[in-house]
């Protein structure tokens, strides 16, 4: 199997297979791009300059162009930093829970003896269930009087309409639908130690713990890098789990959320917009952040800067 | 059937030189094989005439006619794979039948020419499998089977039978020979072994860093390599080769002084270093010679003995001789993967008949015709001996 | 020998600790279904008075069969449309040289990154504009631009795990590039495409933002958006047990999804292709 990494340079005389080659790889990628580019690329631009404008759809008469000031009035707002910081707490521990519990599990599900197939099966089910349809269980569980996880609370308590509480099932139940992406991928990147080295690792008196610090983790770099910049940008965009379990009562909104409250709910397009692209340039921090600091290749470059 | 022409044709990846200005004549109905050590471009020259990859300057023609910016499927060439590249969602028939199918021709007509192909290759009963179901041999003929189908105009091959064991090797080996000789197409084949190389082809090419040291029939390039680089790779065991210097009266060397052979050139008064070549068969053990021949003798104590059954091979060690050193040997052994070429003490290998009595730690004379000894320019690598073809 | 069943009851025990993390949550929603109206009060984890009143119920509310029938109809369309479009550029990038392959592959990571809440007020507004808002390719069209990155990256990635040479093979056979693709790659890929394609619909099928936002009435309201407003038929009965028989409803079709995707990954894809 001769694998060949495809000469990228100029070519003088360019012969009728390349060139056919070229026309269909452009019709190709065509509808795909521009599917994607239209659809992101244009809003996006439409979302910055509805920011720059104050434009609330039960006002339309007041719409004009005002600047930056809704960016001066969202970041200044109390509303928006507790979002943003709520926002932040829940990706920051859902993510860190996950990766430790999605490493378990991985090896769980990699190395179990028995019942392989299955627990690959189940581990399944969460990723795959309709996040709201997961919500609304844990919503149950935990109202009183209904609930069979509040009647272990003390009585009069209402978790989900407090702060600290329903914050932390919100990560609850964020961390159980999505534990096992986690753990899909780091499975993969288990797969990409080597039997032998682990071998040859407890042959040179490695403990089964060191084994796995010095030999085994090193090795997953790339794969649990990958992993936690998907579920980091992925976390920081929560609004399904909020939505359902507390509705952002009780100051538990996320960025999101606070946006869809204001778009939707609010009908301010002007501010709803601003949040927006505030959000956007978050997650955009966020990915250059983890390019640059860990230096993670694209999944569609793989091994080529490896 | 074709003749298909190399004109100075050259491939380059961005700045490297896969390929430099090849030229060959490859005449209609011949069987060419191209051998080289890794990466010395063969699998370069065949993709460019197969078409899968570009041709960055110079002319490729088939049939008279320039080929260099035609699609793979309109030369009317066929292709074997060193892994065989059978498609593995198709039964063999249809991986047999697709080229046909492709060309459009009718069911009826696709069914009679697999039968006729598996029936040609022995392949009838497993028509029906998938290639997963296939041993590595029979994997092999299907690829084959899918070549002679349409009747191609040339059959491109690179090291197709480098994956089966040795047995099947020597098997494949006649097979295609048969089958090259009964239909009579233009054959190029690339391969890394050198028996494949001496009896299959008309004529081998032999390549090095892209390009060609020599071309020429089997017994050509035994007998009277260009260089050195062609002297050591073609013969098993390989070519001795020890420093010397060539004087008026012979040349001196660590197995003392040999006299000047008829194919020798003229001696000079300043002594002239060279490097000597000689075939591990061209020694026989001394006291099996019935009369004595004029030529070399040479005493020394046996290294390793290896008993092959029908001969015996003998390793000398020359001890205080310095191995002869050149980038034309180096490219040699890395590619054989040997260190003996790069040894820090020279060796001598001779090839001796079963009868002999040569011992490891025991003294042997060995004895050897300074006609068949060769010599080599140690700069440039250029045979410096005129050899007549034996035979 | 009893170290061997020392570990098999050890792995035992983390099946279970596993099955059991997996499938609480998700067996309190599916017993909640059955509880009788009188018994939601109880709080227990097993229905006391067993009932099939919730199921019945959902399935007379016009609003949720008519969102089953929106999500189906949305998320399979927005799969093949995505499958379509995006096996064809992850073959190009897979398998082709061409100018802008790089960028290509960077403007779908970006995709992939992409807040969607950022998209909404936008498509709102522009949807609005193209009477898009509140019908089916409102909603497919942003589907399949946030499915895209999914099914390129996946089927990518399977797309080099075929041998290169057997399109060269088919070249050599007489092949054009489409019929190289079509006749030797795609077969090859289906294992890959399969799965690709229940991830896609999967992804659609969970989506709740844009459900919510880019409608307002049953015509396009997907089964998610439709659950979160079920007000239960009169101001004072609880809709809980509605919510979650439908919840129940809308997870069968991921059960019996994961159950095929699993056997999917298992089956081995170019067996034949190797060398011998
Ligand atoms: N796509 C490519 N890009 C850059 N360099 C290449 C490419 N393909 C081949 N080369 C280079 O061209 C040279 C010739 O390669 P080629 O595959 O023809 O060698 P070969 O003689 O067939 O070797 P082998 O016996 O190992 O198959 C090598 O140095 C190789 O590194
Ligand atoms: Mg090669």
């Amino acid at each position: 199997m001769s694998t060949r990494a495809p000469a990228r340079h100029a070519r003088r005389r360019i012969s009728e297979e390349k060139t056919a080659q070229r026309r269909l790889a452009l019709w190709l990628c065509a509808p795909a791009a521009l599917i994607m580019l239209l659809v992101t690329g244009w809003p996006i631009l439409y979302a910055v300059l509805l920011s720059l404008q104050r434009y609330d759809l039960r006002f339309p008469d007041e719409r004009a162009w005002v600047g930056l000031s809704n960016y001066a009035a969202v970041l200044t707002d109390p509303f928006w930093w507790n979002a943003f910081w709520v926002t932040v707490v829940i990706t920051v521990i859902s993510v860190a829970i996950e990766l430790v519990l999605g490493m378990l599990l991985a090896l769980a599900m990699y190395r179990t003896l028995i019942g392989r197939g299955v627990i690959r099966t189940l581990v399944l089910i969460p990723y795959g269930i309709v996040t709201v349809v997961a919500a609304y269980g844990w919503r149950y569980a935990w109202t009183p009087g209904t609930g069979w996880l509040a009647g272990a609370l003390p009585p009069g308590s209402a978790p989900l309409t407090e702060k600290i509480p329903g914050v932390a099932i919100i990560i609850l139940a964020e961390v159980w639908k999505t534990t096992p992406f986690m753990a899909l991928l780091l499975m993969a990147g288990l797969a990409l130690v080597p039997d032998d080295l682990l071998k040859a690792a407890s042959m040179d008196g490695a403990t089964a713990w060191q084994r796995f610090w010095q030999v085994t983790l090193p090795l997953m770099r790339p794969a649990i890098l990958v992993a936690l910049l998907f579920r980091t940008l992925d976390a920081f965009r929560i609004f399904d789990n909020i939505y359902v379990l507390t509705g952002g009562a009780a100051d538990t909104g996320s960025v999101s959320l606070l946006a869809y409250r204001n778009l939707i709910g609010g009908l301010n397009l002007g501010i709803g917009s601003t949040m927006s692209v505030l959000i956007f340039l978050t997650v955009a921090a966020i990915s250059v952040l983890f390019i640059r600091a860990f230096g993670i290749s694209a999944p569609g470059t793989q091994g080529e800067r490896r | 059937m074709a003749e298909i022409v190399l004109d100075k044709v050259t491939k380059r990846y961005g700045d490297t030189v896969a390929v430099a200005e090849f030229s060959l004549h490859i005449a209609d109905g011949e069987f060419i094989i191209l051998v080289g050590p890794s990466g010395s471009g063969k699998s370069t020259v065949l993709n460019m005439i197969a078409g899968l990859e570009d041709i960055t300057e110079g002319e490729l023609r088939i049939d008279g006619e320039r080929v260099n910016e035609r699609a793979p499927r309109d030369r009317d060439i066929a292709m074997i794979f060193q892994s065989y590249a059978l498609y593995p969602h198709m039964t063999v028939a249809q991986n047999i039948g697709f080229p046909l199918k492709l060309a459009g021709l009718d069911k009826a007509a696709i069914a009679e020419k697999v039968e006729h192909a598996a029936r040609l290759l022995g392949l009838t009963p497993y028509l029906d499998r998938k290639p997963a179901q296939l041993s590595g041999g029979q994997r092999q003929r299907v690829a084959m089977g899918r070549a002679i189908v349409r009747s191609p105009k040339a059959f491109l091959m690179d090291e197709p039978l480098s994956n089966l064991d040795a047995k099947l090797r020597v098997q494949m080996r006649t097979t295609i020979s048969r089958l090259q000789k009964d239909l009579g197409t233009t054959t190029v084949y690339v391969t890394h072994d050198q028996v494949e190389a001496m009896t299959l082809g008309d004529r081998i090419v032999i390549m090095r860093d892209g390009v060609i040291q020599q071309v020429g029939t089997p017994q050509e390039l035994y007998d009277r390599p260009r260089n050195l680089f062609v002297a050591g790779f073609i013969g098993s065991p390989p070519m001795n080769f020890l420093p010397g210097e060539l004087t008026v009266d012979g040349v001196r060397t660590p197995l003392g002084t040999i006299p000047l052979g008829s194919q020798m050139p003229r001696g000079t008064v300043e002594p002239r270093r060279v490097i000597l070549g000689i075939r591990p068969e061209a020694f026989e053990d001394a006291e099996l010679m019935r009369d004595r021949e004029p030529g070399v003798f040479y005493t020394g104590t046996v290294d390793i003995v290896e008993s092959l059954g029908a001969e015996k091979i003998a390793f000398f060690d020359l001890g205080a001789v310095e191995a002869v050193r050149s980038e034309h040997l180096e490219a040699l052994s890395r590619d054989r993967g040997t260190q003996d070429m790069a040894a820090e003490s020279a060796q001598l290998t001779v090839r001796l008949d079963a009868k002999s009595k040569a011992a490891e730690g025991r003294p042997l004379k060995v004895w050897f015709s300074p006609e068949s000894v060769y010599l080599f320019d140690p700069d440039s690598g250029a045979t410096l001996t005129e050899h007549v073809v034996a035979g | 020998m009893r170290t061997d069943r020392g570990a098999r009851a050890r792995w035992l025990a983390v099946d279970l600790l596993v099955a059991l993390y997996v499938l609480i949550p998700v067996l309190w929603i599916v017993s909640l279904s059955f509880k009788h109206p009188s018994t939601f009060g109880d709080g227990s984890f097993i229905p006391r008075r067993w009932t099939l009143e919730n199921y019945a119920g959902i399935f007379d509310n016009p609003d949720f069969t008519r969102g089953l029938i929106n999500s189906i109809g949305i998320g399979l369309i927005a799969t093949l449309i995505a499958i379509v479009f995006g096996t064809m550029a992850a073959y190009a990038i897979a398998r082709l040289d061409f100018p802008g392959k790089n960028t290509l592959v960077a403007v779908s990571l970006l995709v992939a990154m992409f807040p969607q809440i950022s998209l909404v007020s936008p498509l709102f507004q522009i949807e609005r504009a193209l009477g898009l808002f509140d019908t089916w390719p409102g909603l497919i069209i942003p589907y399949i631009t946030f499915a895209l990155p999914l099914t390129i990256f996946t089927l990518s990635s399977f797309l080099r795990e075929i041998p290169w040479e057997l399109e060269q093979a088919a070249k050599m056979d007489g092949a054009t590039p489409f019929q190289a693709f079509w006749q030797v790659i795609a077969p090859l890929a289906m294992p890959g495409m399969v799965t690709t394609a229940i991830l896609t619909f999967i992804f659609c099928w969970n989506d709740f933002l844009f459900a919510i936002s880019l409608t307002s009435s049953n015509r396009a309201r997907t089964a998610p958006a439709t659950i979160s407003f079920f007000t239960g038929s009169t101001q004072f009965e609880d809709p809980a047990g509605s919510i979650a028989a439908a919840a129940v409803i809308v997870t069968i079709p991921i059960i019996i999804f994961v159950l095929f995707f699993q056997r999917r990954i298992v089956s081995g894809l170019t067996s034949g292709a190797v060398k011998g």
